[in-house]
């Protein structure tokens, strides 16, 4: 061979390998957290979610904009009372391993998901399938007796406790992630490992180094993978904030899930339009514990959040522009419209000032007699100075605030003990519809930490859930989310917001309520 | 010195079994546990993870079960990584802890006995000063400082390293978290080695072997280094034992999968399991490192050797 051959060979050879190089897409996310497991019963994080809704696809499953669509299940039908949900399979849906996706898989899946045995954290997200609360109480030790059948290998029925208008938005929720039976049964626990997992998504895992990264690739027996433009996805595990910038900034990350509030200002004038700052459904509150004198006075409540300034906190305290909220339920959720807002929500600074005085007043409370209040939140550079700022607002009418701060579990045991006077929490939506934030406030639910507790409010919210008729059902949940406000049951104090980093070079990333992008709506560019 | 070695290892058992008792009990003592968070459980899935876990069962109970598994060399489930156990999370992480801990290691000896040498032969003059300094930045400066410095510039500006992850674990991905790990113990270890040397080459055998005709340079490597090292090896032990276990912050900053930011994770979500699993492991390297450090000792100082 002489040595022209040698260098055409070589040039063909390298030009080949950079050609397929340029055509391998694979997108590097900046995923935060390390994932618990990739079992989707396993999971409670956005972060694994990220993963688990890449390689798993449920019945329905979200568009770009998060909307429902068809996902395993190419049609459903609902009966008249709308209890009983009958899914029609896709044609020829197979396991990443080529074995038919089936019905008996959906079953297999939901009934291990609430078998106490399984002990899965968010089991309860899928309690309003019929007989699901008492399995996994124990209650029914029969796992046929849950509400989910196998019509035939193309047929899923579903039944239901009661009607739930957002039960499609809860299918989408990785809990209802069919799981592969057959590799379950013979591999056990270790059917989650690399080498043995087998995904019903457009991508599969072929890597997992914890602490590190998660690697997918296309899987070749979806139904859609031809469309897809990505290849695979990295998912790094990277909790420092500021580190992830760094590393995006030096190209090394394509998408940062999250960014330091502090660099807001430097990255619309360095990063421009990189940075995707979007309204995301949840609510950061304060709540107040209404069992306790003077708490429980309706008038000292309302004093307190009329003299929070939240014009300011979003936009001054943050830098990323968080809206204020003067209502329970975030703006936007679905199967809604717009929410109930607190009475006072237009008025001018001053004025809610003024009356948060006369309130005060009336309760008994001012200069010459200031009210203590202990404000705990969970350490956090953001809580704190949220807390710091709104200490400074209490101070004109009288209320002399102790500040005390611990770490996440003891704050939230403290919380659910009902030890604390005034306390920070947040809380971002797991389907998309109202109940999931006015359920927060019903008597007797774990997350109500400020323990208000309204009969009038509780049968609201149980007949808005009763009710088929979505739009009757919104209305009585107005009603509910009204008594709430003008009881100040809570202080609702602004919305959260999603913040990615997008680079340039990824298309098809659009911002949604629920922060949710799935891969297989992205691309990217040469 | 096998019998001083063995006597030394068996008198740990005891401290270890201390401690793992103290830790089993003191973890479960604080407020919060493996379940509480921003989102709590219902009251029927709590149950069923206490039992899953057997946290439904009596402390003393729960301590029993503990000790048996240990004693089988089993250490447990973790809580918050359902798919690997504490003994495979570790087994993952230790290979990239140790390589950079490693490399780090024997980067500060180098740099740190050389830069001590130098400044000991030009005492007071201004390669002792320039050196000095340099490699004081790295004991003054703080590593969470030192990282994202060595990343703006040589990661982001210079564009010669990456700026964090392990990568295909080639040199470039390790240089900066290896050199802001060993940074602040190369400074160190150049402190004391300066000062021992001074010491050493005031002494009567060091004016000797001048007074015969020997260089500097030959003196201080044949004569001088060895005696000149007995502080430093004395601070290897623990220096050893802080770059692999107390690499938390470089692991987190460069993104490294080490087992390094495992404590303190799993202190703060009360994983009970990976804690007393990293507890357990540091301390069998902390014994070892220091059997290693007393043998070093007595290889260089024969009185130690013949006690």
């Amino acid at each position: 061979m002489n040595q022209f051959t040698k260098k055409f060979l070589a040039s063909a050879v390298l030009g080949t390998l950079l050609a397929f190089s340029a055509q391998a897409a694979t997108l590097n996310i900046h995923n935060g957290g390390d994932p618990q497991s990739l079992d989707p019963q396993k999971l409670s994080g956005d972060w694994e979610n990220r993963i688990a809704g890449d390689i798993f696809e449920g019945l329905v499953t979200e568009d770009a904009k998060d909307n429902p669509i068809p996902g395993q299940a190419e049609s459903w039908t609902i009966s008249p009372d709308g209890k009983v949900y009958t899914f029609k399979l896709r044609d020829g849906i197979k396991w990443s391993d080529g074995q038919p996706v089936t019905a008996g898989d959906f079953v297999f899946a939901l009934q291990r998901l609430v078998d106490p045995k399984n002990a899965a954290d968010y089991a309860y997200l899928q309690f309003t399938i019929k007989n699901a609360e008492k399995i996994n109480k124990g209650e029914i030790t029969d796992l046929n007796q849950l509400g989910v059948k196998a019509i035939d290998d193309k047929t899923l029925e579903i039944t239901l406790e009661n009607p739930t208008p957002y039960f499609l938005n809860a299918l989408m929720h990785y809990t209802a992630y069919p799981l592969p039976k057959h590799v379950v049964e013979a591999k056990g626990q270790d059917w989650v490992k690399i080498g043995n997992i087998v995904t019903n998504g457009p991508y599969k895992p072929v890597e997992w180094v914890p602490g590190s990264h998660v690697t997918t690739v296309k899987n070749d027996q979806w139904y859609g993978t031809k469309d897809l433009k990505i290849d695979g996805a990295k998912f790094f595990v990277l909790e420092d904030q500021e580190a992830a910038l760094k590393r995006y900034r030096a190209g090394e990350f394509d998408i940062l899930t999250d960014f330091p509030t502090d660099q807001y200002e430097w990255m619309k004038k360095n990063l421009p339009s990189q940075a995707h700052v979007a309204p995301f459904s949840g609510l950061y509150y304060y709540v107040v514990n209404s069992q306790k004198p003077p708490f429980s006075d309706k008038r000292v409540r309302q004093a307190l959040s009329m003299a929070i300034n939240r014009e300011v906190i979003g936009p001054q305290i943050l830098g990323t522009g968080e809206l204020p909220a003067y209502s329970w339920v975030p703006p936007g959720t679905a199967n809604y419209g717009e929410p109930a807002y607190v009475s006072w929500k237009d008025l001018p600074y001053k004025d809610k000032v003024a009356e948060a005085k006369k309130l005060l007043a009336d309760a008994g409370f001012g200069p010459d007699k200031p009210l203590h209040a202990v404000l705990s939140y969970n350490t956090n550079d953001n809580h704190k100075r949220i807390a710091v700022a709104i200490a400074s607002m209490w101070k004109p009418l009288g209320v002399d605030v102790e500040l005390v701060n611990a770490e996440t579990k003891v704050h939230y045991d403290q919380m659910q003990r009902g030890q604390v006077e005034i306390g920070r929490a947040g809380w971002l939506a797991d389907y998309n519809d109202p109940d999931n934030f006015l359920n927060l406030l019903v008597t007797g639910v774990q997350m109500n930490y400020g323990r208000w507790s309204n009969p009038d409010y509780d049968k609201m919210i149980k007949d808005g859930n009763a009710e088929t008729d979505l739009k009757k059902r919104a209305e009585i949940f107005k009603k509910a989310e009204q008594l709430a406000l003008d009881e100040s049951a809570a202080l609702p104090i602004y919305y959260y917001v999603s913040k990615n980093v997008v680079s340039p070079k990824v298309e098809g990333f659009v911002d949604n309520i629920q922060d949710i992008h799935r891969t297989r709506w992205l691309s990217m560019k040469e | 010195m096998i019998k001083y070695a063995l006597r030394r290892l068996l008198s740990t058992i005891p401290v270890m079994w201390i401690a793992v008792t103290a830790s089993f009990f003191v973890l479960r003592l604080a407020p919060g546990g493996p379940f509480d968070g921003e989102r709590p459980l219902p009251p029927v899935i709590l149950k069923n993870l206490a039992a899953h876990y057997n946290l439904d069962k009596p402390l003393i109970q729960q301590y029993l079960l503990y000790v048996g598994d240990l004693l089988k060399g089993d250490l447990g489930p973790s809580f918050s990584s359902e798919d690997f156990s504490v003994a495979q999370q570790i087994m993952i992480g230790l290979p990239y802890t140790f390589t950079i801990g490693t490399a780090a290691f024997l980067l500060a000896i180098l740099v740190g006995v050389t830069v001590g040498c130098f400044g000991a032969l030009y005492q007071n003059k201004a390669p002792d000063y320039i050196l000095g300094s340099l490699v004081l930045i790295g004991v003054v400066l703080p590593n969470f400082l030192i990282a994202p410095i060595l990343q703006l510039i040589f990661g982001i500006h210079l564009a010669w390293f990456p700026v964090g992850g392990w990568g295909d674990g080639s040199l470039k991905f390790l240089v900066l978290p290896i050199v802001v790990l060993a940074l602040p113990h190369a400074g160190r270890i150049s402190r004391i080695t300066r000062g021992s040397m001074i010491e050493v080459m005031n002494q009567n055998f060091i004016r000797t072997a001048k007074a015969k005709g020997i260089g500097p340079r030959l003196t201080v490597m044949r004569h001088a280094l060895k005696p000149a090292m007995m502080p430093v090896v004395s601070y290897l032990g623990p220096a050893a034992s802080y770059l692999l276990t107390g690499s938390l912050v470089v692991e987190s900053i460069f993104g490294l999968p080490g087992i390094g930011r495992y404590f303190v994770n799993a202190a703060l979500n009360r994983d009970y399991g990976m804690v007393l699993g990293t507890v357990i492991f540091y301390m069998v390297l902390i014994v070892f490192l220091n059997l290693l450090v007393d043998i070093a000792y007595a290889w260089l100082d024969p009185k130690v050797r013949n006690r």
